[in-house]
């Protein structure tokens, strides 16, 4: 991997002078990018700065206005068509994958080596033999003829790569591939991609979670606002670098952490334990504290979280708030107590996507727009007002659908809704999955800002710096225990983070 | 002034345009072809016909919301019914008096709400589908009504009855008035009360909705409820009107049901849909198929008609979305 910018490799990809434009709004502006053969390269920016429609020109999908240049393996094209660019060997692993969960592994890498040929039978023997190579091509051992739906999403990850290298890829395009990988299957995944990279295999990583791409790539492209940032080799780049790249802004982080040591307990835990989730857990948030929790995935975080909010039931243990022992036999018991709970799957779980942005917001809090036993449109209306003014949430009308707003303002509005219920303690858990960076620390100011008013906020995060810059004590929890506490003030950041990764 | 107006806007919902347009298309069509189409003939055969299918699509209304349907409304109307001719047949059956017919109704919209009950626990705590649930339930429903009447009708019931099925009150036929009675209840339940508020939230998302703190076993149990209930109002209301009852009486109104919901604007998959709309949508399959008796035309005919009014509206609707898709791009 000699191949850095400067040392005159010829590219295998060019484009130049690449615009687009949807309904008026330029998604693209004279954008150049480049990949030489064999590296691993980063595209990065925030959501809507154009990565995806770049690389949706790239693959075929859009046609870039006229003067556009696209130079490929030798060839020179106006626009690529999707035909082209999979016979040259240019393939993208999505973000959904779009494999077929009911089939087999095998079925799932060699269809596209079946479609189309005559006669049209299908030969199993032929598709299990090609399955079969791409797997060792990469190292990997799965059962070719069990059902995709019997693996793990890491594993449908590998099955998706391997379907890329049956087709001859010379260039692979990842979208977001460890936003859902625990840490020891992103490792896995980077091996994955290193040795695709030495054998001459070119892979474009589209990503939002920077640490990993720092550890894997050679260059990186950032774009921001659809405009060309700048290209840079990735030695020496730090992570602040990159968001501040992306986004524009500084975001120097401080740590926000202080000390609430005479401030009273909101809530008690005693030695609360789930079997197979979490074990033996004992803490307590207080009045204007955020305590925050991070571990890996399946740590048992959430799991413990949804405890709390009576959606679990825990086997033994102890929960009290405010000094008062409790026992939910709902979430709407835990409502009622002053629980909330921002769930960690916003699109699925945290909002009703097609419901309004009214809707959203006062779902938890009906009786609170009532008059006169009836549900009141005008109260409703003057409620959501005031919350939308006071998180600064940027909305049309309120009648719109949620799924409208960006990632943020949804977050703002998924807060909102737990607010209007007027909490005791409000539990965040993973709050800026789906937020884009320059957004997230308008969350951050908001959770700031409800600790001050002397809220009792758990934050739950994967992403350690979140917790670090975030929280006033770090839990740190692994295979469903506590594995330690960390106080912001007196640590840094590496300590937590050699921590968790251990 | 202004508030006015959007108070109206808000009443009828935006999914009015679709069934507000084919009203004046089917009324524009029917005055130009047939000069008797606007007598006060044709209003009263639509206002005695409108409130059978209507109370069965009421009742189809709420589970469709939900995102399920309610298969055995005919059935339940039929077995209300029976529950209605069966006590006034013990009670004297002709010469039965006003108390008797009062205790029917009560027993029959409780025996409504009985099969509406099972099929919401059913499909609340086993998360089985609404389809097959419901299907079981008309499956059994219809089974129990021919193992008791033994197939047949069962008639002769007091005069008194007569006016509830044929009779008119300021003009208004009686029927129609409690079926514009049921509209506005369902009207009140889905845009003011806590429960209709959740039929949506559920409807588009239960788990969300069980997440925000919706007691979604609550809400389905009561919707499926009220749906037997009010197939039960409109099991009395048919028994009125044909003066007898026999298992399988509104039967092809089952499925008319969910494209009426359809026409009136309801998504299918649940979540949208209004009462208002759901009512001219209505209006508009009566006018229509009163319109073509009117011609002349075989009553077999305005079914069939319907059946091609429905596809139309897909078609009109995918085409309304293209070009609005269209406006966007251009815009």
């Amino acid at each position: 991997m000699a191949d850095i910018p400067g040392t005159g490799a010829k590219p295998l990809l060019s484009l130049h002078n690449i615009n687009m434009t949807f309904g008026g709004i330029k998604a693209l502006k004279n954008v150049s990018f480049e990949v030489l053969p064999g590296e691993v390269h980063c595209l990065a920016g925030e959501n809507g700065s154009g990565k995806s429609t770049l690389i949706k020109i790239i693959t075929g999908v859009y046609r870039p206005e006229d003067g556009a240049v696209i130079e490929y393996d030798g060839q020179t094209y106006s626009h690529m068509s999707p035909v082209t660019a999979q016979a040259s060997g240019i393939q993208v692993i999505w973000q959904d994958l779009a494999l077929f969960p009911e089939m087999t592994v095998a079925e799932n890498i060699a269809f596209q080596t079946v479609i189309g040929r005559w006669p049209r039978f299908v030969n199993y023997r032929t598709m299990r033999d090609i399955a079969v190579k791409a797997l060792q091509r990469l190292g990997v051992a799965l059962d070719v003829d069990a059902p995709l739906k019997d693996y793990s999403i890491a594993q449908r990850q590998i099955v998706a790569i391997a379907r890329a290298l049956v087709g001859e890829a010379k260039l692979v395009f990842m979208d977001e591939p460890t936003a859902s990988l625990t840490q020891s299957e992103t490792d896995h995944l980077i091996e994955i991609v290193r040795s695709l990279s030495a054998s001459g295999v070119a892979v474009v990583f589209v990503s939002h979670r920077l640490a990993e791409v720092l550890e894997i790539s050679n260059r990186l492209t950032v774009l921001r606002d659809g405009a060309l940032v700048g290209v840079y080799p990735v030695e020496g780049m730090t992570q602040s670098r990159v968001t501040e790249l992306m986004t524009g802004k500084n975001f120097d982080q401080q740590v926000r952490a202080k000390s609430v040591r005479d401030n009273p307990i909101v809530l008690e835990v005693k030695r609360l334990s789930r079997p197979g989730q979490f074990h033996d857990i004992s803490f307590n948030v207080r009045s204007g504290e955020t305590l925050g929790i991070t571990g890996l995935l399946g740590a048992g975080r959430t799991e413990l979280a949804l405890a709390l909010f009576g959606m679990l039931k825990p086997r033994s243990g102890s929960v009290s708030l405010h000094g008062k022992p409790v026992r939910f036999s709902s979430n709407r018991d835990a409502i009622k107590a002053g629980i909330a709970y921002l769930s960690e799957d916003r699109l699925s779980l945290g909002l009703i996507q097609p419901q309004s942005i009214a809707d959203n917001l006062v779902i938890a809090s009906l009786d609170r727009i009532k008059s006169g036993g009836l549900l009141s449109d005008d109260r409703k209306r003057q409620l959501v007002a005031r919350w939308i003014a006071d998180l600064g949430v940027k909305i049309g009308r309120q009648s719109d659908a949620v799924s409208t707003l960006s990632g943020g303002n949804q977050q703002r509005i998924a807060i909102a809704k737990w607010l209007a219920t007027d909490p005791k303690l409000l539990i965040l858990d993973a709050p800026t999955v789906g937020v884009d960076v320059g957004a997230r620390a308008g969350i951050f100011e908001i959770v700031a800002k409800l600790a001050e008013s002397g809220l009792a906020i758990i934050l739950i995060s994967d992403e350690v710096p979140e917790v670090y810059f975030n929280a006033d004590r770090v839990l740190h929890m692994a295979q469903g225990q506590i594995a330690g506490w960390f106080d912001p003030q007196s640590c840094s950041l590496q300590d937590i983070e050699a921590a968790v990764y251990a | 002034m202004n508030t006015a107006v959007n108070r109206i806007k808000e009443f009828l919902g935006p999914e009015i345009a679709g069934p507000g347009l084919a009203f004046v298309a089917v009324m524009l069509f029917f005055s130009l072809a047939s000069p008797q189409f606007l007598s006060s003939a044709t209003f009263g055969s639509v206002a005695f016909q409108l409130p059978e299918l209507g109370l069965l699509t009421l009742a189809m209304l709420l589970p469709v919301l939900t995102g399920g349907l309610n298969l055995a409304i005919t059935f339940t109307a039929n077995l209300a019914g029976l529950t209605v001719a069966w006590v006034l047949q013990a009670n004297g059956g002709v010469d039965a008096g006003m108390a008797s017919f009062v205790l029917g109704c009560i027993l029959a919209i409780a025996v409504g709400a009985a099969t509406g009950v099972v099929m919401g626990l059913v499909i609340a705590y086993t998360r089985a589908h609404p389809i097959l649930v419901s299907l079981s339930m008309m499956i059994f429903v219809r089974g129990l009504g021919e193992f008791l009447t033994r197939g047949g009708d069962i008639s002769g019931f007091p005069a008194f009855l007569q006016p509830i099925g044929h009779g008119s009150l300021a003009g208004i036929p009686i029927p129609l008035l409690i079926f514009i009675v049921c509209v506005l209840v369902w009207h009140v339940l889905l845009t003011r009360l806590k429960l209709g508020f959740n039929t949506y939230m559920i409807g588009s998302n239960i788990d969300a909705a069980r997440y925000s703190g919706v007691n979604t076993r609550k809400v389905l149990v009561l919707v499926y409820t009220l749906s037997g209930a009010m197939s039960a109002v409109a099991g009395i209301i048919m028994l009125a009107r044909f003066n007898s009852v026999r298992v399988g009486h509104g039967e092809s109104y089952l499925l008319i049901t969910v494209l009426a919901c359809f026409l009136g604007g309801v998504n299918p998959f649940g979540g949208f849909g209004r009462v208002i709309p759901v009512f001219v949508a209505l209006v508009v399959l009566q006018l229509l198929s009163s319109g073509l008796n009117l011609m002349g035309a075989n009553q077999h005919l305005a079914t069939a008609v319907w059946g091609i009014l429905l596809i139309a509206v897909m078609i009109l609707r995918w085409l309304a979305a293209q070009l609005m898709i269209f406006n966007r791009r251009k815009g």
